[in-house]
This record gives structure tokens, sequence and C-alpha cells, in this order.
């Protein structure tokens, strides 16, 4: 296809712009991360003039970051798992069924999308409190079972929203000849839909898990001591007596390795899942 | 440590008096304890409280459960655990909070009884136990560490620009002028100046010299009054007359503003005493320093800090209310004092004893003296700690103001007071 | 979507009509669990004067029925007043990072939808601001913003536009700071969602409009942006209530209490709530949050949205 050359020249901006926008704290995050103390703590350097891997080293006992990886894993996945599998009935009936109700049900879960977090903080808080008070124990008020009901606020509207999207893309001549066949419903959406939307259900786990991983206003108060996520555990770099800056960057590296690589190379679902969620 | 990476169960770990505590009596007993930040970190104050701990089971057979709390999360920590009346057992406090907790109601009061079990209040140095609470209740905490101001000088830096120590504020703010040099990125004087503590503490020291209290005698806020905004300006004058590095408006954890002095960046530091941890720490040897009175301005009251600290107290919902009063007793007991003052660098809370944090006679003499005689009490108001919040902020958006080149004027600072005084008005 | 689906089997309708109320019931409990009840309790709470006096014991704390909604809404009062100035400041916020967020993954999409060599290798650099967890890139924007040691400063000053000694995270500059640090994050997730978009047009549209004689650009302006009006209608409202509801950016670029410039809707409520234990009238500014969105959004969708979409 012939391209003009001021649709040329647009794109050479674009992406020259945008690169340097990207990358420019990409690489600051890389190379402070194996620069020594006392070097980020003076005049900033593009290319460290000394190298060490000494941070990746110190972030592990500097704040116990593992305790942290942990808890946030489990939360994560944990909340992951649970709207999930929540989500995939749901979605589906939303998808397929004609019923009373539906329309209060959608516009229900559409609108609590929108709700701001900081509303249900301060609910959330004052209920887990005393139900802990009345049960005597400590069953959701700083716990990691706590924490994973919070982020199910957030994670299960957006997913039964997508998921109810994905679904709708899926013929429903497929349902038909598996029930022809003799399937139940759950047998269908498990045998024969849920395959075919694999893509969507992969996004859906994908997203939630990511939103969870980076969440920080709900952490920032409902988690003690012991059940701190990487979110608000990564700050206490500053508040030891020196602000470890290349630690914080290491730190910072090493946590978002894995969900960055993940997430790169499920792309090309997160693309399709996303929009057919979003957009039909 | 390890324990709580160990046990990855649902529940958090802890749990003292919540629920998990409630295992008989006698040996079995085991207190959570929440320690405030007093050594260069939060490793060190582990290091220091361990043996003791240790020491602590040996004597009695009570475990201790120690959790260690930095100063940014603490009261926010406290009034969580408050609210959610799953806290520790015993946990320090910032006495300027304790009117503000007693008030909360969530605090075992130290009646008659309980201040037996622990030796009495005799054995108190008293301006430290009138900390404890507002004036006629029993008081909800007990002095552990005494703290004051003082103002830290590096000798060097004064015996090479010909300088003496200053006695008045004026004479300090010359002396800040002369050992300024931008160029070198010295100062003259040290600035914690993004930390809402220091800035509020600073306000009320300086208000009290012009005379100014923030609470009127019925307890209602008066933040606005000549001397208060005479008191602020003092202290955001420090920036505005550039004799501060501008950066330190960032500070705000605590050990940045001792660090600049420690490494020479900075002639001056106003802080509490046990900055000397974080001064040794960062390499400077206890000799390399002073330590004045902070002065007051010519004619004004000779006022150079509050009577600063450290207290203790006892979640009222705890199930070990006896082996909390043996702790608070073991720690609060002479042996104890002379061992942890040092570390900490404190001041002993009980009457009589000789200050040992420092081993330079001249700074304990020093100090001394300031809490014997120009150490004031704190205002002993239920809203003490919205008080801290509020004009501590409020102080320090107007040293970012002067910071970045605009130096606050009377009515700027007074206007900023207002706001602060306003936002108070809600909570009774 | 029409009705169900049409199977004949054994089991009857009263099964049939059951079945969708099933799969949706862990859906529904959890609904009320985690989003109807609270919003009660905090409907409730905004009515009680929950400060810290009462925190051991909410229980006591007295009914000040619209007491609290009163002090947020008079804007005569210094407390009303920052409330309505941290409602400015988030309004401009949104426009600011919506709009450019919008332009930047509109072009990059544009651009990165027709082939041309590296166009795999900068889809995936483009997206990973998005994918790394958002304390991560936060704290490093963090660090290039600070005053003596940071990027920012130093490649202004080599390239003579300041001494390289300006405040980024203090003063009026904190407001920009955190503009540009939201867009760094938002703007691949415009991207994302558009590309996908451009990738459900179907080819032979543009075919028959090069066939026309059609160039680049008046395909992009006569095919492309019409033909993506419903991502963008979906897109743009969901970027609008993520910015609008922001807390990670201020709170980690600058804590719990931002610099009056930074003050933005979020971290103004959890500052009044946590920093000043005040539950009653935190909640409160939260519903006036709600109503304000619900308000916004409706109107949004009523305006653009003619056909009606899912729910």
């Amino acid at each position: 296809m012939r391209e003009p050359l001021s649709f040329k020249v647009f794109r050479v901006v674009v992406i020259t712009v945008l690169s340097v926008f990207v990358l420019v704290p990409m690489w600051v995050l890389i190379t402070s991360s194996v620069k020594p103390l006392g070097d980020v703590q003076g005049k900033f350097e593009w290319w460290p003039s000394h190298m060490t891997l000494q941070p990746f080293k110190d972030i592990w006992s500097t704040v116990p970051l593992a305790k942290y990886f942990l808890n946030s894993l489990i939360v994560c996945s944990i909340s992951m798992v649970l709207s999930v599998i929540v989500a995939v009935f749901a979605g589906y009936a939303v998808s397929r069924w004609t019923f009373r109700g539906r329309q209060v049900f959608t516009t229900t879960i559409l609108s609590t999308q929108m709700f701001p977090g900081i509303l249900f903080l301060l609910p959330l808080f004052l209920i887990f409190v005393n139900i802990d008070k009345a049960l005597g124990f400590t069953l959701l008020y700083q716990t990691r079972f706590g924490l994973v009901i919070t982020y199910l606020t957030f994670s299960l509207p957006f997913a039964i929203w997508m998921l109810a999207g994905y679904f709708d893309g899926i013929p429903r001549e497929l349902d038909e000849a598996a029930r022809v066949d003799g399937a139940s419903t759950i047998g269908t959406l498990l045998r024969v839909v849920l395959p075919a939307a694999r893509p969507g259900v992969i996004a859906v786990a994908v997203y939630s898990f990511m939103t969870s991983w980076g969440e920080i206003l709900f952490a920032s108060q409902m988690t003690g001591p012991n059940t701190q996520t990487l979110s608000i555990g990564l700050q206490s770099y500053s508040t030891q007596i020196n602000v470890y800056w290349n630690q914080v960057m290491a730190a910072s590296l090493v946590v978002s390795l894995p969900i960055v690589l993940v997430f790169l190379l499920l792309q090309r679902f997160l693309v399709a899942g996303l929009t057919a969620g979003a957009v039909k | 440590m390890l324990a709580g990476t160990a046990a990855c169960s649902g529940s958090s770990g802890s749990s003292g008096s919540g629920g998990s505590g409630g295992t008989g009596k006698g040996s079995g007993v085991t207190l959570t304890y929440w320690a405030s930040n007093q050594a260069s970190s939060i490793d060190g104050d582990k290091k220091v409280l361990g043996p003791e701990l240790k020491k602590f089971e040996q004597q009695t057979g009570i475990k201790v459960n120690l959790q260690v709390i930095g100063w940014p999360d603490l009261l926010n920590k406290i009034l969580a655990a408050t609210s959610s009346g799953k806290g520790p057992d015993v946990l320090n406090i910032g006495n300027t909070w304790a009117p503000s907790l007693q008030a909360t109601g969530a605090f075992l009061p130290f009646d008659s009884s309980a201040l037996t079990a622990i030796g009495g209040k005799s054995k108190f140095v008293p301006a430290s136990f009138a900390t404890g609470g507002v004036a006629g209740k029993d008081p909800t905490s007990v002095p552990l560490y005494s703290l004051v101001y003082g103002l830290y000088y590096n000798k060097k830096m004064f015996a090479d620009a010909g300088l003496k120590p200053p006695t008045t504020w004026e004479e300090l703010q010359t002396d800040a002028k002369k050992l300024t040099d931008p160029s070198k990125g010295t100062y003259g004087m040290a600035m914690e100046g993004g930390s809402y503590t220091e800035s509020v503490h600073f306000a009320f020291i300086f208000g009290q010299q012009q005379g100014a209290d923030p609470f009127d005698s019925s307890g209602k806020p008066d933040f606005t009054s000549p001397g208060m905004v005479a008191g602020v300006k003092q202290y955001v004058d420090l920036m505005s007359d550039k004799v501060v590095n501008p950066s330190s408006v960032q500070y705000k954890n605590g050990p940045e503003a001792p660090g600049d002095f420690a490494k020479g960046k900075a002639a001056m530091l106003m802080s509490q005493n046990n900055a000397d941890n974080t001064l040794v720490a960062d390499g400077m040897k206890t000799s390399a320093y002073g330590v004045v009175a902070i002065p007051a301005p010519t004619g004004k009251k000779d006022i150079a800090s509050f009577v600063a600290g450290i207290n203790m107290s006892i979640f009222k919902n705890t199930k070990n209310k006896d082996a909390a009063l043996k702790f608070v007793k073991f720690m609060t007991s002479e042996a104890e004092q002379k061992i942890l003052d040092v570390p900490f660098a404190a001041l002993p809370v009980v009457a009589g004893m000789t200050p040992n944090f420092t081993t330079n006679a001249d700074e304990a003499k020093a100090f001394q003296g300031i809490l014997a005689t120009r150490a004031v009490p704190l205002p002993l108001v239920a809203n003490e700690s919205q008080f801290e919040t509020n004009v501590g902020n409020a102080v320090n958006q107007l040293i970012a103001q002067a910071a970045t080149g605009t130096p606050p004027t009377d009515s700027d600072i007074k206007a900023a007071l207002q706001q602060a005084q306003d936002k108070m008005t809600p909570a009774g | 979507m029409s009705s169900g689906p049409h199977v004949k089997r054994a089991g009857g309708r009263s099964t049939r009509r059951l079945t969708p109320y099933l799969l949706i019931a862990p859906a529904i409990v959890l609904e009320l669990l985690i989003h109807i009840v609270p919003m009660l309790v905090g409907v409730w709470m905004s009515f009680v004067g929950l400060t810290q006096s009462y925190i051991a014991n909410w229980s006591t704390a007295p009914w000040e029925g619209l007491s609290s909604y009163r002090l947020a809404l008079d804007f005569s009062s210094p407390i009303g007043n920052s409330f309505l100035h941290s409602f400015e400041v988030t309004c401009l916020y949104t426009v600011l990072v919506v709009g450019i967020s919008w332009t930047f993954g509109m072009s990059a999409a544009l651009v990165l939808h027709r082939n041309f060599t590296g166009r795999g290798f900068f889809r995936t650099l483009f997206l990973v601001p998005y994918a790394m967890p958002i304390y991560a890139g936060i704290m490093t924007w963090s660090f290039m913003l600070q005053r003596d040691n940071g990027l920012v400063n130093h490649v202004l000053k080599s390239l003579g536009v300041t001494n390289g000694e300006s405040f980024w995270l203090i003063g009026s500059n904190a407001f920009w700071s955190m503009v540009v640090v939201a867009i760094w994050r938002s703007w691949p997730f415009a991207f994302l969602m558009l590309l996908a978009g451009l990738q459900n047009i179907p080819d032979d549209v543009y075919d028959a409009a090069a066939v026309d004689g059609a160039g680049v650009w008046k395909q992009i302006r006569y095919i492309t942006l019409p033909a993506l009006r419903p991502v963008n209608l979906v897109m743009i409202l969901m970027l609008f209530l993520w910015t609008f509801n922001d807390f990670n950016t201020p709170f980690v670029l600058f804590g719990a209490q931002p610099p009056k410039s930074a003050d933005i809707i979020s971290v103004h409520i959890y500052g009044a709530s946590f920093v000043n234990w005040d539950f009653g009238f935190g909640s409160a500014m939260s519903v006036i949050l709600l109503v304000f969105l619900l308000v916004v959004t409706g109107l949004y969708l009523l305006i653009f949205n003619r056909r009606s979409t899912r729910a």
C-alpha cells in the first residue's frame, strides 16, 4: 500500500517520541538497580560508572521482600481464581439467557465498576473489624483472606463484564449442538463453550491478577506486618535510615519482571480478550 | 523473626490481645509488644531489645513477641488497632499523643493498683510522668524514654569560621548565614522539612518562646495568635533565609537531616537527643559535635524544648494484664533504663538516675539542663494528635513555599494556621 | 441477544427458567457482600460522627444527620473549600490525562496498525508501562523527579532549560509531575484498546476505499475513526473513571498528604479519613463523589450511546 510522505514523517515522529517516553524510565530503572548506593545518591549518570549486583542481594534482607512476594502471590492468585470461576458462570448466564432481573444485574455489575475504591475502603474496614470482634478471632481484618475479599470488589465486576462479552462472540450453535448430544447446561459450558472462550478466560485471569498485584489503596489499610503485600512493602525501602534508591529500583525490577513477561507473552490473547469483552 | 514467614496461614500474626493470646495463665503467656523505632534502623531496635526480652522471659517465664514499627506508620497503626480492638498487649506511643489516645478509651488506665504493680508513681521523673495523659484522670501511659530538643553544632565548622555556639536566636541566624556556602553544598542548618512531627514541634517550641499557647485555657484551638504566627515564621524563615538546603523540604523520614549534619553538609541541627544514634551510624564521632540549648530571640522566653519522649501503654482488652504490667515494670526499672538509654540515646525516666546515653559529659549535662530548666509540658488536650497533623502539614507547606522561592509572609502564615484550625472543629 | 437456547429436553420449563439464576447466584451473593452491604454501611457512616474519639466504640458515635454533607458542600468554609479545590484539581487532572493518553494511544495505534519493520518490537515495548505493577513505575518516576540526583533536573540543566534546581514533587510543579506519570502509565491502555479495535475493521473496507483513490489520511478520517467510535466510547469512559478515582499516583509520589496542587479527590478523602481519623466526614465525601460519577457517566452514556449496549 502506498503511503504519502506525510504519513511516513508522522510515523517516525510518533515512534520516536513515544519510545523515548517509555524507554527513559525503564533505562533509569535498570541502570540504577546496578549502581552502588553512593552513585545513586550522587549526581545522575546515564551510564553506571560502577556496576554491582549487590542491590539484588541486599533487597532480600533490607526488608522481608520474600514474605511480601509470597503474600502478594497468595492473595492475587486466590482472588484471580475466585473471580474467574464466579464470573464464568455469571457471564454465561448473562450471555445466553434472557431472564427477569437480568437488566438489573448487569447494570449493577457495570456501575459497581465505576465506584471509587475509597467508597468501599471505610465501610469494609468497619465491617471487617466488627466481624472479627464478634467472632472473637481474626478472620478478616489485616488477613490475606480479608484482602482477597476486598480485591474481589474490583476484579469480579470486570471479569463478569468481560466474559459475558466474550461469550457473546461464541456462536450459539455450539451450545445447541452440545445440547442435542445430550449435554447438561454445566457440561455444555465446561466442555464446549469454555474451551472456545479460552483466550477470553486467560485475558480475564491476567487482568485480574495484574490489578491486584499493583493494588495500593486497600493494601495500605488492610494489611498488617505479616500480611503486607509488595505494593506497600516496597515503600519501606525509603523509610529506613537511608533511601536505598538502588534497592528500590532493583526490587521494582524483580517484582515487575514476572508479570511483564507473562503479559507480553500472552499479549495476543489479551488484545483479543479485551476487545471482545469491552467492545462488542 | 522468621516465625512470621513460617506461619503463612490466613491470619495475621499481630493478634496478641484479639484472640489467640488466650493461652491461660503461667508460663505459657506470650505478650505482643509494639516498639517504636528508636535506633537508627528497625533492625537495630530488634538487636537492642532482643536480649532484654530474653532476660525478661528468663525472669518471669513470659515470652514477648516484638514488632518494631517505623514512625511514619506508628500513629496510624495504633489508631487502626484502637478501632479494631486488635492490637498488641503493650505498645510504645509518642508521648505527645497520650491525651488523644487516652480519649479513645482503648488503653488501660494506670489506676493506683496498676501503678503499684509497676513500682509506684514516685519512681518516675515527675515532668515525664505528667505526659501520661490529661490532668485529673488516671494516666493511660507511663514514660519509657525521655527526650528533649537541643542544638547540635559541628565544632570544627564553628571553629574554622571563628564562631561560638549561639546564645540568642539572632546570633544563630547570623552564624547560620556565615556557615552557608551553597557552592560547596554546605548550609548553616539541617532541617527535616517534610516531617510534620518536626514541623509541629518547632511551631510549638518557638510559639512558646513568643509566649503563645496553641490551645486556650478551655482547650479550644488558638493557632492564629500573633505569637504562634511569629513562632512559625521563626522556623520557616530558616528556609526563607536560605541557610537550609532547599532539598531538605523533601526530608520526612527522620534520619536525613541528622545525616546531612553528620556528613558536614550542615553546621547545626535542632534535634531530640536520640539523633546521637544516627550521627554515630553516619560516621560522626561524639567528640566532633557539641550541644547547647536552642536559643530564643532576645527578650523572649528562654524555652528550648518540650518534654518529649516515648511512653508505654497497655491495651485495655489484653488478656494478659498481669503479665503486661510486669513487662512495663521491667522496662521502666532502673536496671533496664541504664541498659536501654545507651543505645537509644534517651534520658532516664526514673527519678534520681544520671543520664548515661552519651560518653560526652558536656552533652549529657546540656541535655539534662534543658530538661530541668528549659522544657515546658505539652498541651495536654484530647485533640493533640490532630493539632500535630494539621499544623504540622500546614508548616510543611509553608516551608515548601519558602524553598520554591516565595518566602511566606505573616499573613500567609496566619491564613495557613487558620485553615489548620478550621480543620480541627469537626472532631470533638 | 434473544431468548435462551431453544433446546427441547426433559426437565421442563421450570428448570430451564431457574438455570440462569443458579448460575449467577454466587455472583449475586458476592456482589451483596462486597458491594451492596459496604455501600449501605458507607452511607450510614456518612450520617454519623465517626471521629477518633469513637473509633474504639463505633456504636456510641452520635447521629449527625446531614452535617458532614453540609460541611463538605459549604464552599465558603476552609474545609468545603479545600474539598472543592480538590475536585477542581481532579477534573483538570482527568481531562489532561485522558486527553493526552487518548492522543498518544491513537497515534501509536494508527502507526502500528500498518506493516513496517520493527512493528512487533514497538508494539511490545509500548505495552510495558501498562504491564508493570503500578507502584514500580511510579517509584521509578519519583526517583527521576528527585531534585538533587534525578534525571529530570539533569536533563533540563544540560539542555539549558533550567538551572537544574527545580522541585518536581512539591509546590505547583507536583501537579505536572503527577500528570506526566499518569499519562505514562495510562496511554498504553488506550493504545491496546484502539489497536484491537483497528484489527476488527475488515480489510476489504480499506481496499474498497483504496480503489476509490482515497489516501491514507482520508481513510483514517472517513473509515478508521468512525469505525472506532464504539471502542472510544468504552475506553474513554474507563480511562475517565480510573483517572478520576486515581489514588496510586499521588500516594506513591507524595504519600498520604500530597502538596495542595496535587491533592486529587481520592487522596483527599483518604487523608480526611485516616490522617485525621474522621470516617463520617470521609464517607460523606465518598458518597458525594459517587453521586457525581453516576451523574457524569449517565449523561455521557445518554449523549453518546444512542444504541443500547449491554446493560
